[in-house]
């Protein structure tokens, strides 16, 4: 067991060794099947793992980190079931985008730059879920950042991308100075940063524990959520991400990283459930979210953009669900999400790909004839995004809005504006499913909008080979991880279904690693058979009836909305209620003319008081500088004046 | 308590490594002026075996003490000795300080004055016996000396090498020193004259002078001299304006021992001399010291964010980091001075690299605007990637050395100084702010002019010379240990005087 959680983690890392030592020497294959088969493996190692589980944690250390002083903390890993799902969940889906990115990527002159980097995430995430410590978590953490850093500016040669790269570092290093807060809070309450030794003695000081430490605590993890995860108010970095290769939204700025703060807030729910101030926090931050992000996607363009929103939407509806202690529910959320939204942003990117690089779903249209198996896969990936049943999404959103709507007080009103975000999001995805795949062919009329999409779009693969005729479906690379994916997606509410059901592997898998968090806020509601079929029913209802109202409005064509809008509401989510340029004014701005007022202050005012100091110095020394022109002499002759005044001192 | 015996017995590793490089500028300066590859061939050579003795001292005594001590009669008068010891927290200064002699040598092919290399790599060799000599002396007024004499040559290698504005720059650096210089010898003599009193015989021995116990006010004054000279090294807001010009002006190999060593010799003299020899004062200043130091972090970010110049923002940078260290040397918690001595070295390294990789720039436009270049990572992949390598170190990222101990810092200052451990961590936000705004418009983006388009990438010399320094990064951000494990103990002995106070 030990050896094969080392395996999990070494392999990726391995071959980032391999891929970048030879990477000038390996063909593109090798160095598929390297960068593939460093996730393959870790893969299958994490599936005969969860076989040999007998529910009991295993820890592996490698060796010692850092022990020279009282901050123990040693390389270790620790499987247990909450692990155990996020890391097959990672490397699983990880390796049907690597094999998908064989395919996008083949043209693409940096391929093994691109695979290095990859394994790179896979390596740093399987650290971020396995470690042992909050220390080794956040090494995974700021990992996964500089890959995504690294990702989301690829292409660097075009300066947007760079900058949108930039972007996303420094807000989540935002978010990293809350993560930094929590570890030094835990270290002094504590004394340790092991999470599970943590955990335990928070669970068994429950009672005596100084409730605005245990907030605190929670309240700083939620800031280092916020930033990884792109919650209110730190978000505005993942659409900005949609900068990067199309696999790399798929794998990091949907499907994984970006669980990371859910994965945090699940590890450490004691302390959530130990403190309703900070749940609450957590549940209305997720709720208004979901909400915030839904409304911005009805009115994109950008195919990427629209799945952007709806991932930051979605990562909203996780939190929502461990802020009202619904966690199963919130990491059942985040398993089928990870299966779907893959599938959508893979599908976008074997469109964009089928299109060089259009990425404009108004310059879309009719695809569905050219594109069938991106086509056939997109509508499940869809019907399981918009949560119509009995898709994965609808499983898993109405264990959310259920377990909300069924509590008292606050949850309760965020569960109705959780359905209210379950419309709009049937709504903007059917939208666009609509307009890429339905009504009249709007692309190849003319350019191909590089003019105003250039800085933006995908542009991976090769120029001029392409028949710029049709469009053509994509090579079995990019289309077996999409039918893998909607097979996951079609199936993947059978993990946890609803409670009447009698059937939830997931629940009850889970079960350990919520119980102490349970053992402080009771066991959950169990709701009766109606409520339940009540609860599906209603969201179902809006699921379908968004989606219609979306597909059937858009299904010959965007209409007005080809137009950019100039005013009204529309305008305003069109340009996603001008936040990016709130925030430049209100907080960018600021920073950069302090930076700037710092530099005028210190040659102004620091350096002209020393100066003034030194030049009065100067002067009374002048006679010093008459005799000798070299500074070297002046320092001399004073050293010698010290000399002698030691001299007379001492003697 | 300095024996004569030890000294007989005892191995002559220090003064062997302290003054072999004096003997290497002698001779070099016996050799032809012309000459160049016979005079960077006898520097590198006297550099390296320098180096390599000098890994035997990590064989320092990992219980905390001195280790290789020395010791010979000098003034008996007054009881100056030259002793010489080394211990955790000096160990891996000394060899830092022999490891960045080679590293400069290989950036002298771009002098601004080639036909003065012989002067340049004779002040090079006397930086290295005044550098080595400072952390290894045990003997006050040796350490005054050594303390001194690192001035004088890189004074020279200022003036004599640097930009357009180096008489400038070598004059305001050696009027700040020379400023905190002479206070410091009227504390020295202070506490000599003192022992005196006292134990009714002269000693200059740090380890005596240890022994003996001021009153709060007498510390607090010869602490003040200690403290000026030492923060002006550091260099401590509102001291430290000489470092940008100096760093500016200097030539790279200057840039990298200013940062790599010279800077340290200020927080090794508050843990060598200001903490173990007045723990009263020390706590006195304590608060005064963190806001200053606070200040640095957060102004010498703003500070590089503001830059337009690169070797400028490293120079800014390094007073943002430095303030990191005098933050955990001050937070008097284990963890916290651990860390800061971690942290000392890990600035060397970093910041260290930087200017090599700076300088390497520069050399190939004389142009170190941020603004000048733009796509390196596709004009010099090579040069890029050392340069992304070495900001993610110097940004604290984890796995690679800065983070350690910026981590150490931070979770040991929050024991004690919570507030100032929150406000220093801004200075990890900050740091990502400025350093990556400089790697995007120097690495990212498209070449910014038709020269821009054409730079060699990474040299092999530039290879050889960077190398150490990245598996140092990585060394220490995955196994720091074999560090802690020597400082810790040390620096538990220097924070002794502490405990006994209430």
């Amino acid at each position: 067991m030990e050896g094969l959680i080392q395996t999990i983690v070494l392999a990726p890392f391995v071959s980032v060794a391999l891929l970048f030592l030879l990477r000038r020497q390996l063909p593109k294959s090798a160095a598929a099947v390297i960068g593939c088969g460093a996730v393959l493996v870790p893969f299958l190692c994490t599936v005969a793992a969860f076989f040999q589980f007998d529910g009991t944690p295993v820890t592996a250390t490698l060796t010692q980190w850092m022990t020279g002083s009282v901050l123990n903390v040693p390389l270790a890993f620790r499987l247990d079931q909450l692990s155990l799902t996020w890391t097959l969940v990672v490397t699983g889906i990880g390796f049907l985008i690597h094999v998908y990115s064989v395919g996008y990527m083949h043209e693409d002159p940096s391929f093994v730059r691109f695979f290095t980097y990859l394994n790179l995430f896979v390596g740093s995430m399987l650290c971020l879920v396995l470690g042992d410590s909050m220390v080794l978590l956040f090494l995974g953490w700021e990992g996964v950042g500089l890959c995504s850093y690294l990702l989301i500016g690829f292409w660097f040669d075009e300066e947007e991308n760079a900058k949108a790269g930039q972007k996303a570092f420094v807000v989540n290093r935002i978010g990293d100075l809350g993560f930094l807060v929590a570890m030094v809070l835990v270290f002094k309450q504590f004394g340790t940063l092991n999470i599970a030794d943590v955990n335990a003695m928070a669970a068994a000081q429950a009672a005596t524990l100084d409730p605005t430490l245990v907030t605190s605590i929670a309240l700083a993890l939620f800031v280092g959520c916020c930033g990884k995860s792109a919650q209110l108010p730190l978000y505005t970095w993942l659409p900005d991400a949609m900068a990067g290769p199309t696999p790399v939204s798929a794998l990091i700025h949907a499907a994984t990283m970006v669980t990371a703060g859910i994965y945090l807030v699940a590890r450490m729910s004691i302390f959530f459930a130990m403190s309703p101030t900070a749940s609450t926090v957590v549940a209305v931050v997720g709720c208004a979210t979901a909400l915030f992000a839904a409304t911005i996607g009805l009115r994109q363009r950008d195919i990427k953009k629209v799945l952007a929103y709806s991932t930051v939407s979605q990562l909203g509806y996780m939190f929502l669900a461990l802020g009202i202690g619904a966690y199963t529910a919130g990491v059942f959320h985040v398993i089928t999400h990870a299966f779907f939204k893959a599938l959508l942003f893979l599908g976008a990117g074997s469109v964009i790909h089928a299109l060089h690089h259009e990425q404009d779903a108004m310059r879309m249209g009719g695809l569905k004839k050219y594109l069938p198996i991106t086509h056939k896969t997109f509508l499940i990936g869809s019907l399981a995004l918009a949560g119509i049943a009995p898709f994965a999404g609808f499983f898993s959103k109405d264990k959310i809005l259920g377990a909300a709507l069924y509590s008292h007080g606050l949850p309760q009103l965020l569960g109705v504006f959780g359905l209210i975000t379950a419309l709009m999001t049937a709504f903007y995805t059917f939208r666009l499913y609509a307009l890429v795949f339905h009504g009249e062919e709007r692309f190849g009329h003319g350019a191909h909008g590089h003019a105003d999409h250039g800085a933006h779009a995908d542009a991976g693969h090769g120029h001029g080979a392409h028949d710029h005729a049709k469009p053509h479906e994509s090579p079995l690379t990019m289309t077996f991880p999409l039918m893998v994916l909607a097979v996951l997606a079609v199936l993947g509410g059978a993990l946890s279904l609803p409670h009447f059901a009698h059937f939830d592997m997931l629940g009850k898998f889970l079960e350990p690693i919520f119980a102490p968090a349970y053992a402080v806020l009771g066991a959950p509601h169990e709701h009766s058979v109606a409520q339940e079929l009540g609860a599906m029913l209603v969201s179902l209802v809006l699921a379908v009836g968004g989606a219609w109202y979306g597909f059937s409005k858009f299904s010959e064509g965007p209409g007005k909305q080809a137009e950019h809008s100039t005013k009204g509401l529309p305008f305003l989510l069109e340009n996603k209620w001008f936040v990016d340029e709130i925030y430049n004014v209100l907080v960018v701005g600021p920073m950069r003319a302090l930076s700037h007022l710092a530099g005028f202050f210190d040659r102004l005012v620091v350096d002209g008081l020393v100066n003034g100091v030194a030049g009065m110095v100067r002067s009374a020394g002048g006679w010093i500088r008459m005799m000798q022109n070299g500074a070297l002499h002046t320092y001399a002759l004073l050293f010698i004046l010290g000399a002698a005044y030691l001299a007379i001192v001492l003697l | 308590m300095a024996s004569k015996k030890e000294s007989c017995v005892g191995s002559h590793i220090l003064s062997l490594i302290t003054f072999l490089p004096l003997l290497g500028a002698l001779v070099v300066a016996l050799l032809p002026r012309g000459g160049h590859a016979a005079l960077r061939g006898a520097t590198l050579v006297f550099s390296l075996a320098n180096l390599l003795l000098s890994l035997t001292v990590f064989g320092v005594d990992p219980s905390g003490g001195m280790s290789f001590k020395e010791s010979a009669e000098w003034i008996p008068t007054l009881g100056i000795s030259y002793g010489l010891g080394i211990d955790g927290i000096a160990m891996p200064l000394v060899i830092l300080a022999c490891l960045v002699v080679p590293i400069c040598i290989a950036t002298t092919h771009h002098l601004r004055d080639p036909s003065r290399l012989k002067e340049y790599l004779v002040f090079l060799l006397l930086m290295e016996t005044g550098m080595v000599g400072v952390f290894c002396a045990t003997d006050l007024v040796l350490f005054y000396v050594f303390f001194e004499l690192t001035l004088v040559p890189l004074y020279f290698l200022i003036g004599m090498f640097g930009g357009e504005k180096r008489i400038y720059a070598a004059f305001k650096f050696f009027l700040f020193t020379a400023a905190g210089s002479l206070p410091m010898l009227v504390s020295i003599l202070y506490l000599l004259w003192s022992y005196k009193q006292s134990h009714g015989a002269w000693s200059a021995s740090i380890a005596d002078l240890r022994t003996m116990s001021l009153t709060t006010p007498e510390q607090m004054w010869v602490f003040g001299g200690f403290a000026l000279a030492f923060a002006i090294k550091v260099p401590m807001f509102p001291l430290h304006t000489w470092l940008p010009d100096a760093h500016v002006q200097a030539p790279t190999g200057g840039s990298i021992i200013l940062a790599a060593v010279m800077l340290k010799l200020g927080t090794y003299g508050f843990i060598r001399l200001g903490i173990p020899l007045l723990p009263q004062a020390a706590q006195a200043y304590a608060t005064p010291l963190l806001v200053l130091a606070v200040i640095g972090v957060i102004y010498g970010s703003y500070l590089a964010w503001a830059q337009d110049d690169l070797k400028k923002l490293v120079a800014c940078s390094s007073v943002a980091h430095m303030g990191f260290v005098m933050v955990g040397l001050f937070a008097f918690d284990k963890d916290a001075v651990r860390g800061a001595m971690l942290q000392m070295l890990n600035h060397g390294i970093s910041t260290g690299a930087l200017f090599l990789l700076v300088g390497a720039i520069y050399e190939r436009r004389h142009r170190r605007g941020l603004d000048d270049f733009g796509g390196l990572a596709r004009v010099a992949p090579g040069l890029a990637l050392a340069l992304i390598i070495t900001s993610m170190s110097s940004i604290g990222l984890p796995g690679l050395n800065g983070f350690v101990g910026e981590f150490m810092i931070i979770a040991g200052t929050f024991k004690t100084q919570p507030l100032f451990a929150v406000l220093t961590a801004l200075g990890v936000l900050l740091g990502a702010i400025y350093m990556l705004q400089m790697v995007r418009r120097v690495c990212y983006g498209k070449p910014k002019s038709e020269e821009a388009k054409h730079l060699t990438d990474i040299t092999p010399t530039e290879k050889l010379a960077f190398a150490p320094l990245l598996i140092l990064m990585f060394w220490i951000g995955l196994k720091p240990d074999f560090l802690l494990d020597k400082i810790g103990p040390a620096v538990d002995a220097a924070l002794l005087a502490l405990g006994t106070t209430p």
